[in-house]
């Protein structure tokens, strides 16, 4: 049985410090290349197929955007 | 029958503490009030009423946990004489600007620094002009008595409650160590939680309940405009104090032609030297201010037509004197009499200077 | 799967909590006050004692934690935190009470109340910041912060000499009979994150008990203060503050 995840990031509060990044051990995330209405560079999710919704980026996010889900497959 | 004790004023304020429901007391010793914590640390106030009683490690952390107990919405005080007042004076602004209701009870000693543990009133412009940083005040109660220490400390936690403001009794060394019977009054409960819930809930921090928004204490307000208009709040309710609040005692002003302004201990002392200019024929009378914060500046302004002088006399070189020279605002000559060091002058002494300054 | 399929609320693991209220918080991007408050918030939840919580913020950056977590809180003068949380435990003996403070207010101009509040064993739990710099006032140099580093006041880097040695507080708390329980911990990554919060539990836990000071020190970035992006500032942390700050348990009665 494997584990299936999504993240939801609130881009509008994310301030692209990437530390959700280096926390990701599938390398799930990335920064995008637009930014929001205060000009950082939000997270996201760049290889959803990846994620096993291990909650370790919500964990360490500092501004607590990160939402996660987890199935079971 | 009331019951009435001998004991000293600072004695007085302990006991008044205790009857009066305070909730808590933090202090540090210090002459000449020690006696005040040292009365509570043996009434053991925590088995009878619940009332907390703490050395602190410092004048600094007594106002601080004052300003803790206040935030709850708790009745609390400290005590200290004018270094440990000095050290206080951070907290005592934070208070203010938090509008937190407070008693915090200073037996004045000579300053500056050290200075000596004999009673002075060198305290006057620390304690009516603010003392810490900002604009503020403080209600400022000035006892001449033990059981004016006894009564004030009641009235004190009445009016800080009222305005949301700390209230400061500004003693003396004299009225803080001499003995005098006093009356207590009848025992008053301490307000349980719910009942502060109930009164003080739309600020205290007694904890966020669901449905009611978060209560935050604070003084910090970073944004110019809402910090303009906490300034303004304050400033209103001085006014007000100053409208409502003001107390004072008047000894022979009826017919008086001079009067003499003096406070706390110097007020009794000055009451024996209207009564030798009496015998003289010299038509002398006492105005004794009860609030140094609101200043009575509206019964100076009604009494200066009839008189030829004013007279401050204090333990001091010079500082309530400002206040009544500005009340008087020129119209009349206002005289000055001050001893320094700790010495505390006599009824004659005062009397003399007196004569010499309507003869000059 | 698709994605959509995955996020349905049945399916969430984690979200925000609600004791965390949804203004954005003004610390720059990766600071470590953001993850320690969430995790206070959310051990608050956990333990559903929002009620019973009053909060003592300090000055510095974190004076505004009153605006992120929704428990009612008092905003201490520059160091006294402990001192005014003493006096809401004690007229307050049924509710937790808990201080967070940074270095400089907790290690320097507060050094006499953390001292005093632990010696008393004050029934207090203390989350104390140490990012070894003065963040608010702009990057000035803090008693932990480590010889040779540079900060607004030591340009040429701390030396010895003149400002004397990092202070390991936290060490000299735990000597002190009044603390029950203290440690040290980091936000840096997942796991070290939920470490901490266990020992913020553990430390409310504490309290409740009545077993004295519970210190929890969390040894934290300041990126913009150290000059480094937030990922470069944990591994500096990593690297330069854990062997003078080590991680783990100091004393736990």
């Amino acid at each position: 049985m494997a584990l299936k995840g999504a993240i939801v990031v609130d881009r509008e509060k994310c301030k692209g410090c990437g530390v959700c990044l280096v926390n990701c051990p599938t390398n799930t995330i990335a920064l995008a290349k637009e930014v929001n209405s205060k000009g950082y560079n939000f997270a996201f999710m760049a290889s959803p197929e990846s994620c096993t919704g291990c909650t370790n980026c919500a964990t360490v996010c500092p501004d607590t955007c990160i939402t996660v889900y987890r199935v079971k497959v | 029958m009331a019951e009435k004790i001998l004991m000293k004023g600072n004695e007085a304020i302990a006991h008044a503490a205790i009857r009066c429901g305070c909730d808590g007391y933090f202090g540090y010793p210090i002459t000449p009030q020690s006696e005040i914590m040292e009365t509570l640390m043996e009434e053991q106030p925590w088995e009878t009423t619940g009332m907390v009683v703490l050395q602190a490690e410092s004048e600094t952390s007594s106002i601080n946990m004052i300003y803790g107990g206040a935030c709850c919405g708790k009745k609390v005080m400290t005590s200290s004489s004018s270094p440990g007042v000095s050290l206080m004076c951070e907290g005592l602004s934070y208070l203010a600007g938090a509008e937190l209701p407070c008693l915090v009870v200073n037996v004045v000693r000579g300053g500056p620094g050290l200075g000596t543990i004999q009673p002075g009133q060198g305290d006057y412009f620390q304690a009516v002009k603010g003392g810490g940083h900002g604009d503020y005040k403080m209600v400022v109660l000035a006892p001449s008595s033990a059981q004016e220490m006894y009564d004030f400390v009641d009235l004190s936690f009445e009016l800080a409650f009222k305005y949301r403001t700390p209230a400061m009794i500004l003693a003396d060394g004299v009225v803080g160590q001499m003995m005098e019977t006093v009356e207590l009054r009848p025992m008053k409960p301490r307000l349980t939680n719910e009942q502060i819930i109930e009164k003080y809930s739309s600020w205290a921090t007694t904890g966020k309940t669901p449905g009611r928004k978060q209560n935050v204490v604070t003084s910090l307000a970073l944004d110019s405009i809402i910090h303009e208009q906490l300034n303004n709040t304050l400033q209103a309710k001085y006014r007000k104090m100053e409208e409502d609040d003001v107390r004072f005692e008047e000894i022979m002003c009826d017919d008086a032609e001079h009067v003499i302004v003096a406070y706390g201990c110097m007020a009794r002392i000055c009451e024996s030297t209207v009564e030798m200019a009496r015998k003289e024929g010299i038509k002398l009378g006492l105005l004794r201010p009860i609030t140094l914060f609101p200043f009575p500046t509206n019964e100076i302004n009604r009494l200066v037509p009839q008189l030829k002088t004013m007279m401050s006399v204090e333990l001091s070189a010079g500082q309530m004197v400002e206040d009544v020279r500005l009340a008087v605002n020129g119209r009349i000559p206002v005289n000055f009499f001050g001893r320094l060091g700790g010495i505390v002058p006599s009824p004659d002494e005062v009397f003399e200077a007196f004569k010499k300054a309507i003869n000059k | 799967m698709d994605v959509n399929d995955i996020i349905k609320p049945e399916n969430m693991v984690y979200s925000k909590t609600p004791v965390l209220t949804s203004t954005t918080m003004h610390y720059c991007p990766g600071c470590s006050h953001g993850t320690v408050h969430k995790l206070i918030a959310e051990v608050i939840d956990e333990m559903g004692i929002q009620e019973k919580t009053i909060g003592v913020s300090p000055v510095g950056c974190a004076v505004f934690a009153y605006n992120y977590v929704d428990i009612d809180w008092q905003q201490a003068a520059h160091g006294r935190a402990p001192a005014v949380a003493t006096a809401t435990k004690r007229l307050h003996p049924e509710k937790y009470v808990f201080t967070y403070q940074g270095d400089g207010d907790l290690a320097s101009i507060g050094t006499a109340e953390i001292m005093h509040a632990c010696n008393r064993g004050e029934n207090i739990v203390v989350i104390f910041i140490n990012n070894a710099i003065y963040g608010m006032t702009g990057g000035q140099m803090a008693p932990t912060t480590l010889l040779g580093m540079k900060t607004a006041t030591t340009p040429y880097g701390r030396t010895k000499e003149l400002h004397g040695s990092p202070l390991r507080i936290t060490e000299l708390l735990a000597q002190l009979e009044g603390t029950c329980y203290v440690t040290r911990q980091s936000v840096h990554n997942a796991a070290s994150a939920r470490k901490t919060k266990r020992a913020i539990r553990k430390a409310f836990e504490n309290s409740a008990l009545g077993k004295g000071t519970s210190f929890v020190e969390v040894v934290s970035t300041c990126n913009s203060g150290w000059k480094l992006s937030p990922v470069k500032a944990n591994e500096w942390m990593v690297e330069n503050m854990f062997p003078k700050y080590p991680v783990g348990d100091i004393k736990d009665l």
